[in-house]
């Protein structure tokens, strides 16, 4: 039974997972990508630990599982800041779309022509 | 039934490295980068049950945190560069 | 006080991670989490006494619950941008103003912000979020600033501040 719970699991992350891919590809610029990208896959990768976790118990390598889940949380949404943060000071415009940008009084980049 | 999902998961590793390869600016590339490694971790999971040995997620765990001091270290070099100089 | 909060925490993920009731096992995590937090003790919490308030933890399960919702909300959100032919996207950058002062608490409304639909936290500079969103309702700030922090900011206020 918890055979066949855990492959629901993991099949549900890989779904997200391949949302999240496909958003990687189809999405125009770097931040829609980052943003579809680091949702999806993060929340995608949880669910497949989770699935570890249900398939052996609670025994060391399922532990091991559910301490990886806060692990991740934190390292991908603090890396999606910094990929961010690093693309726009880097010079990178938003896409041909977007309609809203409060963000060019801040950086940096345009400090440095005066 | 795990084999054809560990396959599938290793499969959307080619969108990220068609990001990796084509993405106009470097920015793209890197976000590819970061994706790919945690892909990788869901397949150091998924294989952790096909084999029944627990190193395998010891290795997913190190991959985390590696991939994460790597992905930070690419985005402050990159802050500190300027696309206009 | 602060190094002795994260001497717990590091020595709980310590014991969770090798799950071992060997005396070795448990001698070597002692040694570990101090010389953890003799070294990075002070780039921790400011004022770690909030750790034995109970009430904090009753306010942190309700959100956990909160937040995965949220979570699985805005993976269907994704899913149907991603998946629609025509992409409905309208992207852009706003500003928020944060009612927060702690850092730590900044960081976790900047952590759970990039994890609800559609949006993402740029920067903070000062009392100013920066969120990249990527389908913006509305061109009023106060709008905007309830849509993006308001479903989290009470709560991270209850347990963090």
């Amino acid at each position: 039974m918890s055979d066949i719970i855990s492959i629901v699991f993991i099949a549900t992350g890989i779904l997200f997972n391949l949302f999240g891919c496909i958003g990687l590809v189809r999405l125009p610029d770097v931040y829609n990508r980052l943003q579809s990208a680091t949702k999806c896959v993060t929340l995608g990768t949880c669910s497949i630990l989770l699935g570890v976790l249900i398939r052996f118990g609670l025994v060391s390598i399922g532990i091991k599982a559910l301490v990886a889940i806060p692990l991740l949380f934190f390292s991908a949404t603090v890396a999606a800041h910094a990929l961010a943060k690093g693309a726009y000071r880097f010079g990178i415009k938003l896409g041909d779309g977007s309609i809203h940008d409060d963000y060019k009084d801040e950086s940096p980049f345009n400090k440095t022509e005066e | 039934m795990l084999e054809i999902l560990l396959y599938v998961q290793a499969g959307l590793c080619i969108f990220c490295l068609y990001r990796i390869i084509r993405g106009p600016t470097i920015a793209d590339r890197m976000v590819g980068l970061d994706i790919f490694g945690i892909l990788v971790v869901g397949i150091c999971a998924i294989l952790s049950i096909l084999t029944g040995r627990m190193f395998i997620l010891d290795i997913g765990i190190a991959w985390i945190i590696l991939s994460f001091i790597g992905t930070l270290t690419l985005a402050k070099y990159l802050e500190n560069k300027n696309l206009n100089e | 006080m602060q190094r002795f909060a994260l001497f717990i925490i590091s020595y709980i993920f310590w014991l969770l991670l090798t799950w071992s009731a060997e005396p070795g096992s448990i001698i070597a995590g002692l040694a570990v989490a101090g010389l953890t937090s003799v070294f990075f003790g002070r780039y921790f919490f400011q004022n770690a006494g909030k750790f034995i308030q109970p009430h904090r933890y009753y306010w942190l399960i309700i959100y956990l619950f909160i937040f995965t919702w949220e979570c699985i909300k805005a993976n269907f959100d994704v899913a149907y941008r991603v998946l629609h032919p025509r992409m409905p996207i309208k992207p852009g950058i706003v500003r928020v103003r944060l009612n927060l002062r702690s850092p730590f608490a900044r960081t976790m409304l900047a952590n759970s912000i990039t994890m609800t639909p559609g949006t993402i936290t740029v920067d903070i500079v000062g009392d100013n979020m920066y969120v990249h969103w990527i389908y913006i309702v509305s061109e009023d700030p106060v709008e905007y600033t309830r849509e993006v922090s308001g479903r989290f900011e009470n709560y991270i206020k209850k347990i963090f501040e």
